[in-house]
This record gives structure tokens, sequence and C-alpha cells, in this order.
């Protein structure tokens, strides 16, 4: 057991650290507000790498390995939750499929682009099927060397953004896992368009979209893996997706804890600083407490999936753990706060709006439950 | 032990769902968006006697006992939590201590219009460095001949940008500390005063919550409430009956996020049947529920004591600890329930969640609430 940084991994973070807090944090607030992110922003993000943090370095990417993604995710999440599921979409379940799936010209074609920053998205969830995935009713027809696709993905975080689109389909009429296929899309395929951007509680600067397919020729040579792979492809790319979402929720634990500290050493009750108030002593205790317990289990996932390790059931505990703790560590960093905690001069009353969402997108707390619980009865039953 | 409501509470129940159904259930979320003081609604609700609503008919009121109110504002509370707050503070925090301290000319001034919603009124207690620790008030009143004039600032004020009538606590001797709190009612058209500004918040947008400047307010001696240095006694008992507001507002966020729930449950399917059928969400909706109840009953006994004449202090503290929270938590779980459409704002739990945030904060945080509880029980 060595429970230390490389080198690498910490320059990584301070690097990261030092960016957010110049190019992110300052603005964060308005990108709320405006439900937008800056292009500029964006442009920095990718002269800074981060489209290409997971990609391999001979196509462009710094080749980073997952621990390192973590802390990176958990810097950008500190100051932008928004930017942070940018990054994670991108570099998880929007170009791993490809990555892992992908034949050799469609990777050596596409992920160098995506690893210089067009961006990608991922388009499973749809009106009627969240949780239940294989409920989707995206259809792909084949069409000669083509498949032609119809129907409305929703939740597509990087939406509007977005070069490149992994999509999940089934051939028309079929039911259950077997004929999902994955694809990937290309923004200009004519039949593509974004027809909705939602308006969220939280996460308002990132766009999360409904993109509607009209008969959208795909070339063959775009799907990934093979027929009926599509399930599979979606489950291996979660996997990676919820130990990002996992750091993305412990970035927002961590502003939480250490703006409720900065705000408890600065306000004074009953002469004297909530630093000295026992009971806010014990939601500091338990807050770090909870925190630090999600982090070492998000840190194990990122490590296992490095050493090639199956990871599902870590990946799943770590998101479960890490969302559920940043959820109540946001909650307690409200009330720390009283009413000033409930406005927007405080920059707490933003995260607890974004922490919402890190226990419903990429599995709910629910389906991490169904997931852990099966690996456990697999092992133990 | 009877549980059961009279016809009266029955009819009054009602008459509020009613009207939070017609009233204020098509506009709730435009409100919320755009921050709009539901200024018409408010108007209403006065012509229904439910500004007044325990105010003596002689003085105004409906006369209605507080079974009623806590029925009556978890309707209201249920279609719009902002509408609630308003609701609360007129009737709690105006009406109640102008009727139980105010002198008969006072009543008749000001209790009268605003128990009739002529008026609208504010309590202005909370200040920069006034919150959980509200004896520490820097606001000043300084006697000078037949007048008061009072300096200093106030903030989270609920109603604060609109109200005409504020109780307004203030400092005559900071050498005797709470002793030395005097309450005053305060015309918002006195010449300096001020609405310095209007938070922007995570829910209850459509109540505003304002920062209130005083600068040298002359207020006539007979505008004095209550005692000498009662001033603190009459900020604490109002909140013991604010409390119960409070927690009927929690508890109508909770019913309407709980309603809200069981209704997509039975209806959205998810792995081939509604995922009502799914023990996890059956389990959801058990603990909700049951948080509801057990809520709903503490609040009714803490209005029950009150209208009985009996001390409810206490029990209007723990209705208000556990009415909030549970409405937090029962609000959360609804979002759960809901998904990702829960994260959405085209779906009413999205804004239940937001207001449900600020039931443990206001009127005396879970923190305080707790101070108080134990206080009785260790007494």
């Amino acid at each position: 057991m060595d429970f230390t940084f490389s080198e690498q991994q910490t320059m990584f973070r301070d690097m990261v650290r030092d960016f957010a807090a110049r190019e992110i944090a300052p603005i964060a607030a308005q990108m709320d507000r405006e439900a937008d992110m800056p292009e500029t922003l964006v442009q920095k993000l990718r002269e800074g790498g981060f489209f290409g943090l997971t990609f391999p370095e001979d196509l462009g990417g710094l080749g980073v390995d997952t621990t390192t993604y973590g802390l990176v995710v958990e810097e950008l999440s500190a100051a932008s939750a928004g930017v942070a599921v940018m990054i994670c979409v991108h570099n998880s379940v929007g170009s791993y499929p490809i990555a892992m799936f992908g034949s050799d010209e469609l990777k050596a074609r596409v992920l160098p682009r995506m690893a210089a920053g067009d961006i990608a998205a991922f388009c499973v969830s749809e009106a009627g099927a969240g949780s239940d995935a294989a409920a989707l009713t995206t259809a792909a027809a084949r069409d000669g060397d083509r498949y032609l696709l119809t129907g409305s993905k929703m939740w597509v975080t990087n939406g509007s953004r977005a070069r490149y689109y992994v999509v999940l389909a089934r051939t028309p009429g079929s039911v259950g896992h077997d004929s999902v296929h994955a694809f990937l899309v290309e923004r200009d395929a004519p039949g593509l368009s974004v027809a909705k951007k939602e308006d969220k509680m939280g996460l308002r600067c990132s766009d999360t979209c409904v993109i509607e397919l009209d008969a959208v020729p795909v070339p063959a040579a775009n799907l990934l893996g093979r027929e009926g792979d599509g399930f599979k492809v979606a489950m291996k790319a979660l996997d990676g997706g919820r130990i990002g979402i996992a750091f993305q929720a412990l970035g927002i634990g961590r502003a939480c804890l250490e703006a409720s500290v900065r705000y408890a050493g600065q306000r004074i009750a009953f002469g004297e600083k909530l630093w000295h108030i026992p009971t806010v002593r014990d939601k500091f205790a338990d807050m770090a407490a909870r925190l630090h317990a999600a982090r070492l289990t998000a840190l194990h996932a990122a490590w296992l999936k490095d050493q090639g390790r199956p990871h599902t059931k870590e990946a799943a505990m770590a998101k479960l753990l890490a969302t559920e703790a940043a959820g109540h560590v946001a909650d307690e960093a409200i009330q720390i706060h009283g009413g000033f905690g409930y406005t927007k001069d405080y920059d707490v009353e933003r995260y607890y709006r974004d922490v919402r969402v890190t226990r419903i997108y990429e599995g709910t707390s629910e389906i991490q439950r169904l997931v852990i619980a099966r690996s456990v009865i697999k092992e133990l039953g | 032990m009877n549980f059961a409501l009279t016809e009266q509470q029955r009819m009054i129940q009602q008459a509020a769902r009613d009207f939070a159904q017609k009233e204020l259930a098509p506009h709730a979320a435009r409100w919320d968006r755009d921050e709009e003081f539901p200024a018409a609604a408010v108007k209403k609700l006065g012509e229904l006697g439910f500004l007044g609503m325990n105010v003596p008919e002689t003085y105004g009121g409906a006369g209605f006992d507080m079974v009623s109110y806590v029925l009556a504002m978890e309707e209201i509370s249920a279609a719009c939590a902002s509408t609630g707050v308003i609701m609360s503070v007129n009737n709690s925090l105006v009406c109640w201590p102008l009727e139980t301290y105010g002198t008969e000319a006072q009543k008749q001034r000001f209790l009268v219009p605003l128990a009739r919603g002529e008026l609208l009124g504010a309590y202005c207690l909370s200040e920069p460095n006034a919150g959980t620790d509200a004896a520490n008030q820097q606001t000043t009143a300084r006697r000078d001949g037949d007048h008061w004039v009072l300096n200093g600032m106030k903030n989270f004020i609920t109603n604060g940008a609109h109200a005409d009538v504020l109780i307004v606590f203030a400092q005559t001797d900071p050498a005797l500390k709470h002793k030395g709190i005097f309450a005053f009612i305060v015309e918002t058209r006195s010449e300096g005063f001020a609405v310095i500004s209007k938070e922007k918040k995570l829910g209850i947008r459509a109540s505003d919550t304002a920062q209130l400047a005083f600068d040298g307010v002359r207020v006539p001696a007979d505008q004095q409430l209550g005692a000498d240095g009662a001033g603190f006694r009459v900020a604490m008992s109002t909140l013991d009956g604010g409390r119960i507001g409070i927690a009927s507002q929690a508890l109508g966020i909770a019913k309407a996020a709980l309603e809200a729930a069981v209704a997509y449950a039975k209806t959205r399917e998810q792995f081939g049947q509604p995922i009502a059928k799914f023990q996890a969400i059956q389990w959801k909706i058990a603990n909700m529920a049951t948080r509801y109840e057990a809520s709903r009953l503490l609040t009714l006994r803490a209005a029950a004591l009150k209208d009985q004449g009996e001390p409810y202090g206490e029990q209007a503290a723990m209705a208000k600890l556990f009415a909030s929270e549970a409405a937090s938590y029962i609000a959360e779980e609804a979002v759960q329930i809901f998904g990702g459409n829960g994260y959405s704002k085209e779906f009413p739990v999205e804004r239940h969640f937001r207001d449900a945030r600020i039931t443990s904060i206001y009127e005396g945080t879970s923190e305080a609430q707790r101070m108080v509880i134990a206080g009785h029980r260790l007494r």
C-alpha cells in the first residue's frame, strides 16, 4: 500500500488548481447566472489539453492515468462543476467507446480531433429510458452500407457544443439488450439537430440538450464494436464515467468544506467565531470524514482501472459514496452559512444546486446500489 | 384524544385548497423564475381573511383557531411556498405581537388594517451580525422627547420591500444586553427608512427578502410595542408562534413533493413496469409519507396547545425542527424519484427542493430549535 501521489499526479493537480483559480473560479457565478460558458474559456481548456487528458500521447492527448484524471476533475469541479462535467463527459463516456470499440480507421481519424478539443457527447437516455437504458427506442435501420438513425435523445451533456456523439440505437422493432448498437455520429450529419437546451436546477453553464435524429445516415464504419454490442459499450463507458462523476462530486464537496471553514472563521456569534461552537465543529468533522472516506474509495477505483483490473463494483461504490457525501456536505455548508447560504452572494448556494445532479446522472444512486449488490451476491452468494 | 377536524376547520382547509389551486399553483413556477412578488394573490388572501386568520373579528381578523391556520398555511404553501411565507409573516410575526402586546390604540390603528390585508407587515429582528445570536442587536433606539430615533441595518426581512408596517427591534442600552432591547411599530413611509437591496435566493424567490436601513428614523413614543426592555421577550415569544407557521409551510412543501412523487411513480415506466412497483421506490415513498405524517401531527399538536392556552414553545420548536428537515428530505427524495426530470425546471419538484431548504434556516435554524428544546428539557 502506498498512499502518496506520484510526482506527475501532484504536478497535474497543482497546475489545474492554479488554472481553475485563475480562469474558472472568477467567472463561475456569472456562468451559472447566465447559463452559459464563454467560448474563450472552452478555448483555454483546449489549449490546456483538458480535452485530451485521457487520450494516448501518440494521438495528441496527455495520456494521464485515471488517478490523475480524477484529481484534475476534482480541481475543475471545485471551481465550476459545470466545466468539470463537460471535461468528464468528453474524456470518458463521449470518447472511451471509440477508443475501446472503434475500428483502427475510426480511431485514427477521430481521436486526435477529440484530443485537440472537438467535443464529444454521449446519447443514451430518452424520455422513456433513464435508469432502464435498455428501454431505448431510437431506431437504427440498416440501409446498404449505412444505418439510418431516428429518435430523440435526452439529457445529452455537451449537446450543443459537441462535434461528435456516441449514440445508442436499436434494430427497428426489436426489444431487449441484444439488438442495441452503438454508433459514432458527427454533428454535421444531415437530420441531426439540437432540439432544446434544458433549464436546470444546477450545472447551468453546462449545456444539457435534447438531440433529435431524423433518419440520420451513419456509415457502417462508425459502428462501435459489433452489432448488438451497444449495451456493453455503454456499460463499459459508464464504469469509467462513474469514477469521473465521483471526483466531480468530491470537488464540489471540498469547495463546500473550504467555504464553510473560511466563513466560520469570520462569522461571530455569541461573542466568538463559529469555529469555537461545538455543533459547528461536529459538522466540520463529519463533513471532512465523509469526504475523505469517499475520496479513498474513488482513488481506489481509479487505481484498479489503471491496473487493468475489474472495477465495476468499486466505481459504483465510489460514485454512490462520493455523491451522497458531497450532497450531505453541501447541505451542511448552507446550514453553517445560515441565511447567507441561501443567497446567491455566497458560492455554497450554487454548490448545493450543482451537487444534486451527481446522484442522478450516469446512473442514479439506486442504480449504483443495484450494481454493487449484484457484484456482492456474485462474489459471496 | 380527538384527531378529527371540526366542520369549520375542514371548510377552511377546503377554501385554502381551492384558492391555492386556482390562484397560486398555475403561476408559482413563473413567479419563482421571475422573482415576482404575487401582489394580486396576496391581496385576495387578505380578502379571504387569511392575512389575519387568528386575529379576533373585532380587530378585523377572521377569528379562526391556530389549527385552522396550520391547515390553511399547508395548502397555500403546497401551491406556492413563497406566498406561504408572506402569509406566515403577516399572521404570526406581525399580527400576533400586535394583538398580544399592543395597546388598544395601536390595535385600532395597525392591527385592524393588517388583519384585513389592507396593509402588509414585516418583522425586523435579524441583522448582518445578529442571526441565531439574535440578542446581539446593533440597531439602536435613542429617546428624543416624545420620539425614539432608530439607527441601524436589518437583513433577511421577508416582505421587507413591500411592507407598510414593521415590527422593529432595537437596542436602547448595550450595557443592559438583551434587557435593553425594545420593540417598535415603524411605518415604512417614515423618513430615514430605505430598502437597500433584495436578496437573490436559492428558493422562495417570489417572496422578497430585503436588507433595510434605518437612518435616524423617528418613531413616536406611542409606537413602542410592549414594555420597556421587553423587546427580546416580544421577539422570542413571537417566534414561538412563527415556528408553527414555518412548520406548516414546510408541511405544505412536503405534501406537494410527496404527492408529485407518488403520481410520477405510478405513471413513469422503467424496466417494463411503473417504478412504483420497485421496492426501492416503495421504501422511499413509505419513509417520505411517515415523516410527513409525523411532521403534521407535531405541528397540529403545537397549534392545538396554543389554541388551548397551554405553553407551546417547546412543541413549536419540535414541530419546526422536524417538519423543516422532513420537508427537505421529502423534496430531496422526490427529486431522486423523478431522476433527471427532477433536476429540470419543467417539473415542480425542482422548485420544492429549493424552497424546502430555507425552512430549516429562517425563524430559527435547526440548531436554534435544538437549543430551545434542550433548554426546556434541561431546565
